[in-house]
Parts: C-alpha cells; structure tokens; sequence
C-alpha cells in the first residue's frame, strides 16, 4: 500500500495541509477535500475545461493533475475570484450580457478568461475564441460568453484608465 | 477514474532520477507534464507503481538560440514554444505547430519532452522534429547519447529511448527558407486526422531543397526523403506538387480509426501536404 504524502497548498490566499494519497485528482481535492465545490467535473477527461483552476499563474484542468503534482503550489480557484457581495468584473459581465444558461461550465469559463484577460488585457473575439478554445458550453453557443469577455475587458482597462 | 495507487517521487537532480529509473526498471516512469500519461493512467492503461515527476529537475527548462542552433530543454512547454519571441523569428514552424496542439490549458502543462517522448502516432512535435532533422539528447545509467528524430520512432508507443533513459532536450539547426504546418483535425484539440511539417529553400525561382514530414498516417511519423526530393529542382508547379505527393503516399500507411477509413486519411493526407506546400513555397 503505497504511502500518504504529506501535501502543503495555498489556496485562494489560505494555506493547507493534509495527508493524502499521491494519486488523489486535483479536483478531488478541492470539491471533496477543501470543499471547494465551484470548479466542476464535467468529462473527467482533459477535454471540457469545468474544472479548470489556477496553478501557479497556469490555468490548468485539475481533473488532469495529482495531488502530489501541486504540493508546493499556489491556487485559485472560482470562490477566490470574487463573493456574492463583490463579484469580480467577470462574474458582473457575464451576468449582465447573458454569459451562462445552466452555469455548469461558467466557473472553469470566469478562471480561464481572468487568466486570458491578464495575458492579454485587450483581446479581439478572434484571440478570446481561441484563448478560450480548452472549455466547452452546451448551452450559450459561446456568443454571449465571448461578449461578456470582450466586456469585462473594457470594463477593466477603463478602471485601469481611470487609476492612471 | 482514479488511476492504480503509486509512489511518487520528485528529485532535483537527473542522476537520481537515472537512480529511481535503475532500481525499479519497468515499474517506474517519468513524468512531465502529465497531459498523455494521467489520462492514460486513469483509464488505467497505464499502471505505474513508481512515478517519477521531472517538475524539478534541474537543467531541463529553457530555450536557446544561438547562432543559429536552437535547443528547447525536455520540460519546455507548448505555451513557453509559442511565448517565445526569439524562437519564433529563429524557427517559425514551431510558433505555427505548437498553435495547432491541444488547447489553452493543455498547452501549460504539455512539454516537448513529453511529446516526443511519448511515442504516439498522434503528437505533433515527432514529425516536425524529423522535418527539422531535429537530434534528441538522452542521458542514461552509461552517460548521455544523442538520436537524430528521423530513426528515433520504431513504432507505436516504441521508440529509441532505453526505460532507463531520459530525453534532457531537443536541438537543431535554426530552418532556411518557407515553412508550414497544416494540420486537419476533427475539432479544436483534437490530434491530426493529417498533419504536415514542409521546409523548402528557394534559389534562383527553383527549390533548392524541401525536408516533408506527415503525422498520424502511419504508426509511427514519416519523413518522406522521396516527397522532398520531387520538389528539388522544379518550380513547385503543380505537376511537381502531384509528384510529391505521389511519393508521400507511398510512404506512408494508414489504418481505419475513429477518424475515418485508410482511403479518407489518404485524401486528408494529400490535401494537407499541396496546402503545406504551397504555403510554405510562398513564405520561402
Ligand atoms: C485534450 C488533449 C488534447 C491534446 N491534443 C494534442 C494534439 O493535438 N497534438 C499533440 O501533439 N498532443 C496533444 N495532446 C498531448 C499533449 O500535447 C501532451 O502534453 C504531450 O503529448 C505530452 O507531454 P507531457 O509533458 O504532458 O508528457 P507526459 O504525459 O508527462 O509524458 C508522456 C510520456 O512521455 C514520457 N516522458 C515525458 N517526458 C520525458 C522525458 N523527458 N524523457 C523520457 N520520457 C519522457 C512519459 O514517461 C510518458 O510515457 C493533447 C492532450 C490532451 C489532454
Ligand atoms: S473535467 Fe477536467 S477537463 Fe472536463
Ligand atoms: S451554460 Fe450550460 S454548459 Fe455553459
């Protein structure tokens, strides 16, 4: 019986430690574990982008990592992006231009494009389609997904505008 | 899908890795960015009881370009490939592949080590490595070798590379000339129903040299010599386009899968290679 390691992991600013099996999902870590039920298993196979999660600045399919991979790192998911109270800018847009339907691809969408959005602050549809191109929707048809990205840019280079 | 239990190590230096890979032979393997191995070790394809992660091993990062050899370390990834200014004017075609690999996310965490490593029919990186006439470096329990990519394949999931061995980077000489990657897939991330790597060098209106490389038309990549030496000497006119791709398909060899029956890929493959071409004879 191979052992539990010892798994040190900061996430959304809070620090964790546990024993865990080294084989043990990323995903399942956070949904059962850390009860951090935001980031969504849709396929279970690398493809749907649901359980998409920030690690160490990469926007990474947690359905695709182990445990052990992430002992070390830095984490943010969907809850740290913004509450109830203050959403983040993209939560905001993709509420007011209709970005979800059933919202299960919605968390894995908002931590993929903030992460796009810090890349690349000033995207065209063209590069937010293919930017975005690692997450499915089966609701929306992607179209108000893709508007309230191009949105939530403006609305952020607009504050940024503002600070300067 | 929980893959079969496993002990997990991550050293800091290659010679222990060689160590861990020594002790256990067959039970153990590296891992890099895990995006082919995880996946497979979930549908339990895979079981690996000693798993060896590459994340911090020292000297396997990086990317140099330096007058006019290029060299990417094994755990250089896909989204570093396509970040790098000086690697895209160096080496185009990379900047153009890597584009056409897997998605965003996938992209973070997948590595050129891993993708030619691997061994699968279906990545990219082996059949633009043997485009470039690319050489991978191996370091093993008997010191360090190195492999040109166009006799590293030998068939599916086997290639040069002892299980004792690790492949520390891949290097070659920055390419002349056009270049492509045409790549016909189902959807976005998907692997090539038909993919193709073309270098050509221009000389006096006439090509004066053409390196053609195809992906997932057979089990392993194919560097076609005879595709690229019709182009040699002609004006890459349609009638010398119809000849090498006459001499690809004699190369190659590809079965019915989900993607389509032998004769689809044919035409796949025939219709990336004249786009390849022609695109990459209007860049040279
Ligand atoms: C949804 C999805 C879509 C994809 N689409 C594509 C695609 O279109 N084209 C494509 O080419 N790939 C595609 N991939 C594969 C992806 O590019 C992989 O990341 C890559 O093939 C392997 O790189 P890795 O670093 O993840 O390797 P790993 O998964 O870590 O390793 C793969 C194999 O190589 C061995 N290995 C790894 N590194 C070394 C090394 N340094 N020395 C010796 N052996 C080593 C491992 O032991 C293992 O057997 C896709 C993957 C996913 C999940
Ligand atoms: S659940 Fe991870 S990609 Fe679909
Ligand atoms: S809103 Fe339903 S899957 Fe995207």
């Amino acid at each position: 019986m191979p052992k539990k390691m010892h798994i040190e992991l900061t996430v959304n600013g809070q620090s964790h430690e546990f024993l865990a099996e080294p084989r043990e999902l990323l995903i399942h870590t956070l949904r059962e574990r850390l009860n951090l039920t935001g980031p969504h298993i849709g396929c279970e196979t690398s493809h749907c982008g649901a359980c998409t999660v920030i690690v160490n600045g990469k926007s990474v399919k947690s359905c695709t990592m182990f445990v052990a991979q992430a002992n070390g790192a830095d984490l943010t998911t969907i809850e740290g992006l913004g509450t109830p109270d203050v959403p983040h800018v993209l939560q905001t847009a993709f509420r007011e231009h209709h970005g979800l339907q059933c919202g299960f691809c919605t968390p894995g969408m908002i931590t993929r494009a903030s992460k796009l959005l810090e890349e690349n602050p000033n995207p065209t549809e063209e590069e937010i389609r293919f930017g975005m191109a690692g997450n499915l929707c089966r609701c929306t048809g992607y179209q108000n997904i893709v508007k309230s990205i191009l949105a939530a840019a403006s609305e952020l280079n607009a504050a940024k505008e503002a600070a300067e | 899908m929980i893959p079969a239990a496993f002990d997990y190590y991550r050293p800091k230096d290659m010679g222990d890795v060689v160590a861990l890979l020594q002790e256990h032979g067959d039970d153990a393997r590296v891992m890099a960015g895990g995006h082919s191995l995880i996946p497979m070790m979930k549908l339990r394809m895979a079981e690996i009881a000693h798993l060896i992660d590459l994340q911090d091993v020292a000297g396997l990062g990086g990317i140099s370009v330096e007058s006019g050899q290029i060299t990417l370390g094994a755990m250089v990834t896909q989204h570093e490939i396509i970040d790098s200014d000086a690697l895209r004017a160096a080496a185009p075609i990379l900047h153009e592949a890597a584009l056409q690999i897997a998605d965003p996310q996938v992209r973070y965490m997948g590595t050129v080590g891993g993708n030619v490593a691997n061994g699968d029919p279906g990545n990219d990186m082996p059949g633009l490595m043997q485009c470039l006439d690319a050489t991978f470096t191996l370091v093993g329990p008997d010191g360090k070798r190195e492999v040109a990519a166009r006799g590293f394949y030998h068939a599916a999931y086997m290639t040069d590379r002892d299980d004792s061995e690790v492949l520390t980077s891949v290097s070659f000489a920055a390419p002349k000339g056009g270049y492509a990657y045409e790549k016909q897939k189902r959807k976005i991330g998907d692997y090539a129903t038909a993919a193709a790597a073309v270098q050509i060098e221009k000389s006096g209106g006439v090509c004066a040299s053409a390196s053609i490389a195809m992906t997932n038309l057979s089990d392993t990549p194919i560097w076609s010599e005879t595709a690229g030496a019709a182009l040699v000497g002609t004006k890459v006119d349609d009638a010398a386009i119809a000849a090498a791709i006459a001499a690809m398909q004699a190369d190659i060899e590809p079965v019915e899968d989900n993607r389509g029956p032998a004769a689809f890929k044919r035409h796949a493959a025939a219709t990336v290679l004249t786009r390849a071409i022609r695109r990459a004879w209007d860049r040279a």
